[in-house]
């Protein structure tokens, strides 16, 4: 089965769920994808929408985040597009060993690492005028 | 979505027991009720993440908030938790090295409390 499910939400995180069960649903269709493989890909794709949806409440965005799931024989690849004022994947400050006291200072900045841990590729393109995630996870892997 | 969090008192111990999916729009809901919890006083939490069967990091930095919170008051936090899908997520940050986990509530408060 193949295909392309695209939802546009508001920017509030309200509507978190309502994306993973559609991504959930999109991947649950797809060829032999194990439940554990759609769960991981339900968590990454939490972790980009929820980033969009803060970068667009921190700059006062009022645009919709755009998730785009793009289901193949082979694959399936889910985008979440936000019009914020971007980040470098590259240059996150890393988190202290969580046997530090002061990892308990820090409650956010798992989010990509996360990403890429959950997917089979992430891809991310970020700019000024906004970030593209792109989570990939092979079917049959 | 978070639907409710269940508060009762077990031996020394305060049971904050949650349900639902824990993630940017549920954390706070935690974070509010940990920090109610604190600033009257009670220090020895146990957070049931039994009827939890989604989290993410927003979640867990909810938690990992919650840990700080009691500490900085010399107190403890333990969690119930036996969802493979929610420790996953706590495994695949290491904070599953931070917490200490009971399989249900009756094994978390019949724990002594440490001073």
């Amino acid at each position: 089965m193949s295909g392309i499910v695209e939802l546009r939400v508001p920017a509030v995180p309200e509507y978190l769920q309502m994306v993973r069960s559609v991504v959930g649903a999109a991947a649950s269709t797809g060829a032999n994808l194990k439940p554990e493989r759609v769960s991981d890909l339900r968590l990454a794709v939490s972790e980009a929408a929820t980033n969009a949806m803060e970068a667009h409440g921190l700059s006062g965005v009022e645009d919709r985040v755009v998730i785009r799931c793009d289901l193949s024989a082979s694959q399936i690849e889910v985008e979440v597009a936000d019009c914020g004022p971007g980040f470098d994947p590259n240059s996150l400050p890393p988190l202290p060993d969580v046997d530090s006291p002061d990892r308990l200072r820090h409650e956010s900045g798992l989010g990509v690492s996360l990403m890429y841990h959950l997917t089979d590729e992430t891809i991310v393109e970020s700019h000024g005028e906004g970030t593209a995630v792109r989570l990939i996870v092979h079917f049959g892997d | 979505m978070l639907s409710e969090i269940r508060r009762s008192v077990r031996n020394q111990w305060v049971v904050l027991a949650m349900t639902g999916e824990l993630d940017l729009g549920s954390s706070p809901v935690l974070r509010q009720a940990v920090v109610a919890e604190v600033a009257d006083g009670h220090h020895h939490l146990v957070i049931d993440l039994s009827g939890v069967d989604f989290i993410d990091s927003a979640g867990l930095g909810s938690v990992v908030g919650a840990l700080r919170r009691v500490r900085s008051h010399d107190g403890h936090l333990l969690l119930v938790c036996s969802e493979q899908r929610v420790l996953r997520a706590f495994q695949m940050c290491d904070l599953d090295r931070v917490f200490t986990f009971h399989v249900d509530v009756d094994s978390a408060v019949g724990t002594p409390v440490r001073v």
